[in-house]
């Protein structure tokens, strides 16, 4: 009789623990949250949008703008490969090759921010004169988050039912048919999540950009220009004395911090209609 | 059962799907599997070219600081306003100048081995309670809310460390805390004002906590009912079945997530930069200021560039060097270890 009461209160010792674990997980979570969006909320002011970053003037025109021109940018080029690349191994590659390509762009993932923004410095900053410009900041960013869209490109095509793909052989369809008319439709919506929680990624990275794009407090102006992003804000107002740079850190981060979350519903949502849209398909 | 292979994405009943429909290929497919191959073969060849750039730009700093560079802890440019420079082993630096790395190796080991050991069993027990005690309606939200946590950029992150949870955590926690200095004198008071190694560990904590716990969860569904079920027939209790049924079926797993969790820790830059204090030392208690390898790097790179020899420029590529070494290693271990229990599970980059 006490070794079971004994093991009632190691279970309800063991999942107290598990209790508390969870609250660790979710407090800092809400606080972070929360934190930055008080702070950020009342410096939310349209001068935001119509000043640049420039001593302690309330404005972010020239990051917001840099950063949509950059995630645009990084989307063009990390995109195209990206889904190229996942196609042909969900489609083309013989296994061996794919597996091999799947594991070296698995371990590119790993590769550390600032070695990524490093190598960027000394190949196209240095190597090829570029200087500080939005070009080398594009392709540090691409090369981060590539890995991320080869992967979720690549589920997408291999998790399309099996029987779409026999009616579509059975039909007597060449593979880039099947491809375009068979598998791109159900595929598409894992494509597209893929690339917006990949857009969310590379929006919210500092440490590659600092070397390569380094920073302007104008509008951007060109491929072998630098360019301003909100990151960067945050990340150097923080460090200035002063309650007016703080307050533009604030805001920086809280638009920052916004624009990620919301892409991640929007990839998540897309994500959830694929899988039921699949799922249907399937027979 | 056709929904399940569906939904995990099974990869090797694709590779049979693909053999069976080797039907002839029309030009436009080829041009279409030329470029794809092409892309295909960008993410390695990027890796190669990192890997390349790196080695050749840490090359001369190899040769003049030898074995000196992991054991000693002056990091000094040399004189910047010198006119002579010195030679040794056919490369020049300036005077004086002397490069050992090994504060930042004990600042990166320590922040990301104390963020690994807190967050491991925290995203585990975490795991745990939303898959096997909550209700699934109370669950999915904050499985989703997990994901969101994934995708807070680092430099959020790092505002939060200095601004709001340092500043805190030094006024009502580490006073506390620093009562175990009598046991473990690294302990020992003064906590300081919020900025240092502990500080930057439990930040680092909370950023890993997501792909540890992520990954936690899409094992714990892959755990099979009847294995379950059998066992709570036998009259186990919940508790009693986590630890025989569970448990044991997702370790190593778990052992993969750890180690990617402490790749994502040794790499992180702008959190810690902010939050460490970055100061060139060992620090004299837990509490004190220090620096890492990532985070030295982004502050000092600006500096280095004013040595007209190019030395200090390639000591930090020899740390990035170094940086890169152990974070592969980490990652490349964790995919391994993976590669033996379920493939596809882990996630690539941020885990958002």
């Amino acid at each position: 009789m006490s070794r079971r009461r004994r093991s009632h209160v190691r279970a309800a010792i063991f999942w107290g623990l598990c209790g508390v674990a969870l609250f660790l997980i979710i407090a800092p979570a809400l606080d972070i949250i929360i934190s930055i969006l008080a702070n950020a909320l009342p410096v939310l002011k349209p001068s935001l949008l119509t000043e640049t970053t420039q001593g302690t003037q309330l404005g972010l025109q020239n990051a917001i703008v840099g950063t949509i021109v950059l995630s645009i940018c990084v989307l063009i080029v990390a995109g195209t490969i990206g889904v190229l690349a996942g196609l042909y191994l969900a489609e083309f590659a013989p296994p061996r090759v794919a597996s091999t390509a799947r594991f070296f762009s698995e371990v590119l993932a790993g590769v550390p921010s600032i070695v990524v923004g490093y190598v960027g410095y000394t190949a196209l900053v240095v190597g090829l004169h570029w200087h500080y410009s939005l070009l080398a900041g594009v392709l540090a960013l691409s090369a981060l988050i590539l890995p991320y869209i080869v992967k979720t490109t690549e589920l997408a095509f291999s998790s399309v039912p099996r029987a779409l793909r026999e009616g579509a052989i059975a039909l007597g369809l060449s593979r880039g048919r099947m491809i375009r008319k068979v598998l791109i439709p159900p595929a598409l919506p894992g494509i597209v999540s893929g690339l917006v929680l990949a857009l969310a990624i590379s929006t919210g990275e500092t440490a590659p950009l600092l070397f390569t794009a380094n920073f302007s407090d104008k509008l951007p102006s060109g491929l072998f220009n630098p360019v301003g992003y909100l990151t960067y804000v945050t990340y150097t107002d923080i460090q200035l004395p002063g309650k007016a740079t703080q307050a533009v850190a604030y805001a920086a981060a809280g638009v920052t911090m916004l624009f990620v979350l919301l892409l991640i519903l929007v990839g998540r949502r897309i994500t959830a209609r694929s899988r039921r849209l699949v799922a249907r398909m399937d027979v | 059962m056709s929904t399940m292979s569906a939904r995990a994405g099974d990869v090797t009943a694709g590779r049979a799907r693909r053999r069976a429909s080797s039907t002839e290929l029309s030009r436009w497919d080829k041009v279409l599997r030329a470029v794809s191959a092409i892309a295909g073969i960008v993410p390695t060849g990027l890796l190669v070219f990192i890997a390349v750039i790196m080695v050749v730009a840490a090359l001369p700093s190899i040769l003049f600081n030898g074995f000196s560079f992991f054991t000693g802890s002056v990091f000094n440019f040399g004189n910047l306003y010198a006119t002579t420079t010195v030679t040794h082993n056919g490369v020049t630096a300036l005077p004086h100048a002397a490069y050992g790395v090994w504060p930042l190796i004990v600042g990166t080991l320590a922040t990301s081995l104390i963020a690994l050991v807190l967050a491991v069993p925290i995203s585990v027990g975490g795991a745990l309670m939303l898959s096997e005690v909550i209700p699934r309606r109370i669950a999915d939200p904050l499985s989703v809310f997990l994901e969101l946590l994934a995708g807070i950029p680092s430099v959020v992150f790092g505002l939060w460390g200095v601004a709001v949870f340092g500043p805190f955590i030094a006024a009502h926690v580490y006073p506390a805390l620093s009562a175990i200095g009598h046991v473990i004198p690294f302990f020992k008071a003064p906590v300081g004002v919020g900025q240092g190694l502990l500080t930057a560990s439990l930040v680092l904590t909370v950023m890993i906590i997501p792909i540890v716990a992520s990954t936690t969860l899409v094992l714990l569904k892959r755990v099979p009912i009847l294995a379950k079920e059998g066992a709570l027939a036998l009259g186990m209790t919940r508790y009693e079945t986590a630890r025989v049924v569970t448990i044991p079926y997702i370790r190593t797993g778990i052992v993969a997530a750890s180690l990617l969790g402490w790749a994502r820790a040794l790499g992180e830059t702008i959190a810690v930069l902010l939050i460490i204090g970055d100061i060139y030392s060992v620090p004299g208690n837990i509490f004190g200021n220090s620096s890492t390898i990532a985070a030295w790097i982004a502050s000092t790179l600006d500096g280095a560039l004013q040595d007209f020899t190019g030395m200090g420029v390639h000591a930090l590529a020899e740390l990035g060097l170094l940086l890169l070494a152990i974070s592969l290693l980490t990652n490349l271990a964790g995919r391994l270890v993976v590669r033996r229990v379920a493939g596809g599970v882990l996630p690539v980059g941020r885990g958002v």
